[in-house]
């Protein structure tokens, strides 16, 4: 049986042209970027032009890219550092004010347990609500922001449901108040398409493994003047804000999948879009199945639904076994038994978000598989319900 | 996995002598087990037969499977003796993780039982009483949940 692949928000596969951006990099042109002999001179220049194609992409300054090896990392380090600089400048005024931070209530865990830990620390959190589409209300934003507020980070679209967060807006409010703006754009990077200066960024997260590129590479802009403290502390690499041998075949792998990305975004955004909305017409043929997240503002890749009386695992088990990966926000994966935090967030009800079912497209999906997946689903959502004590149609 | 792929004994026994509804606060599970109780040639009560409904997620699909295998044709003392470390057993093992469906498994099933016996007017054994009390407290918790649906 043809495997089908339909998680590429999870990961992607390294495309081959970043395989064989990469290669060079593993055995021949392997030196650390802060030797100084030619070894070293070779990998820092293999660095720095990578930093640069970065810097080009989202209207940055080189100087102003910091590459670590993942969102995760990434998005620490802006939470993190942000709060212990602003700790410091803090002190020396008012030596008892910790800052506040405002983030959405669908952030990715690394954001809201960044959040929590600090929380832990002493600073103050809001978590602001989304509408049932997923979508924060800048105006939620604005109304949140107190005197003690050092930063906002709302992502730039969902990995669950893909609704697009309206962050120009919220950059808008944030550069208006003097607060430092974050965004994760995991999902969105290499997507849509990004200006940090028009968007009144100050901080953006962006992944190599979500775009076709190797994982164990990530990136944070940060824009020249931000205070921010490193979280790695070691020799000096990434401008003092990250030590850490530098990983040049994965950054220079992850440089290459974006410039492809840039490259065939707009032909690829249309593809996608368009076989997305044809699954999405066919799976709320199927009773009682809905949409989450906003049916227009969404990632061309991302649709993800919710099934009455279906159980989400069993429904992402029985698609394994016709061989389709898709993946469930939802509880009782193997690690949480919780219902997806996202989808309560969105006013689904615990037993609601427990059904959920996200479908991401990417690169090598072809409508073949699309239709195969729109063939299997409705057979497999009835079998569970023959099962479920609730839901029979009778 | 073979019992998730091909879950034995599922559905609805019409008139059954006992009915065990169990539901797991934290995953949100729901399993319904149905019993119909014969006698055996030594004239012991015996489970004649048994289905099962479940809301829920791999494991506990395949637990709800696994336990009506485990007690079909056994005599209620012997079924009553089983515990959660049978079915994981007889499984093939669960993730960790995954105990509390083997949990919900034998819940079901004493909650079957205890049902039986009540309809049939029968004298309820203490420790059954007691397993009950503790069952009961967390399925009032789940039903309320369920309640839009169940209707």
């Amino acid at each position: 049986m043809k495997k089908i692949y339909l998680d590429y928000a999870a990961t992607t596969p390294v495309d081959k042209r970043v395989e064989k951006a990469m290669e060079p990099f593993l055995s021949e042109k392997f030196g650390n970027t802060m030797s100084l002999h030619s070894f070293g001179q070779e990998a820092k220049l293999a660095l720095e032009n990578s930093r640069q194609v970065f810097a080009d992409i989202i209207n940055a300054k080189s100087n102003e890219i910091i590459f670590t090896s993942s969102a995760t990392e990434s998005n620490n380090l802006a939470l993190k550092g942000v709060a212990s600089a602003s700790r410091k400048a803090a002190s020396a005024k008012a030596p008892a004010s910790q800052g506040h931070i405002i983030i959405s209530s669908i952030e990715h865990p690394c954001i809201a347990e960044s959040a929590k830990w600090l929380k832990r620390q002493g600073f103050e959190i809001t978590k602001l609500p989304v509408d049932k589409y997923g979508l924060v209300n800048p105006k939620d934003v604005k109304n949140a922001i107190t005197s003690k507020t050092i930063l906002v980070s709302v992502m730039h679209a969902s990995n669950e449901i893909g609704t697009i967060e309206p962050i120009a807006e919220i950059g808008k409010i944030c550069k208006g108040k003097g607060i430092y703006f974050h965004t994760d754009a995991s999902q969105s990077f290499g997507k849509i398409t990004i200006d940090v200066k028009k968007m009144n960024i100050d901080l953006l997260t962006a992944s190599s493994h979500k775009i076709y590129g190797p994982k164990g590479a990530g990136l944070l802009y940060i824009r020249s003047g931000v205070k921010i403290d490193p979280i790695l502390h070691g020799g000096g690499q990434e401008n003092g804000l990250r030590g850490s041998t530098v990983n040049v075949p994965a950054i220079v792998g992850f440089a290459k999948a974006v410039e492809i990305c840039q490259k065939e975004m707009a032909r690829e955004g249309a593809r996608l879009s368009k076989l997305r909305d044809k699954l999405i017409k066919s799976v709320l043929k199927i009773k009682g199945s809905h949409l989450n997240g906003h049916p227009k503002v969404r990632l061309a890749n991302n649709a993800s639904f919710w099934f009455e009386f279906v159980e989400g695992e069993s429904l992402i088990m029985r698609l394994d076994l016709e061989g389709i990966a898709c993946s469930t926000g939802s509880a009782c994966s193997s690690f949480k038994l919780e219902p997806s935090e996202v989808l309560l967030a969105t006013g689904l009800k615990p037993q609601e978000a427990h059904g959920s079912l996200r479908v991401s497209l990417g690169r090598f999906t072809t409508e073949k598989e699309i239709d195969k997946l729109i063939k299997v689903l409705p057979g497999i959502v009835k079998k569970i319900r023959e099962m479920s004590p609730y839901g029979k149609e009778n | 996995m073979a019992t998730f792929k091909n879950p034995h004994n599922y559905g609805k026994i019409k008139n059954a002598d006992g009915i065990g509804k169990v539901g797991n606060i934290v995953c949100g599970d729901v399993m319904w087990l149905y019993i119909k109780v014969g006698k055996n040639k030594q004239g012991e009560e015996i489970i004649k037969d048994i289905k099962f409904e479940t809301f829920g997620c791999v494991a506990a699909i395949s637990t709800s499977s696994i336990i009506t295998d485990l007690v079909k044709g056994k005599t209620i003392k012997d079924a009553l003796k089983i515990t959660k470390d049978n079915v994981i057993e007889s499984l093939g093992g669960l993730p960790k993780i995954k105990y509390h469906c083997s949990v919900l498994a034998v819940d079901a099933l004493i909650e079957a039982i205890y049902d039986y016996f009540k309809k049939s007017k029968k004298p309820i054994p203490s420790d059954l009483q007691k397993k009950h009390e503790i069952i009961q407290k967390s399925k009032d918790i789940i039903e309320k949940r369920y309640e839009k649906w169940a209707k």
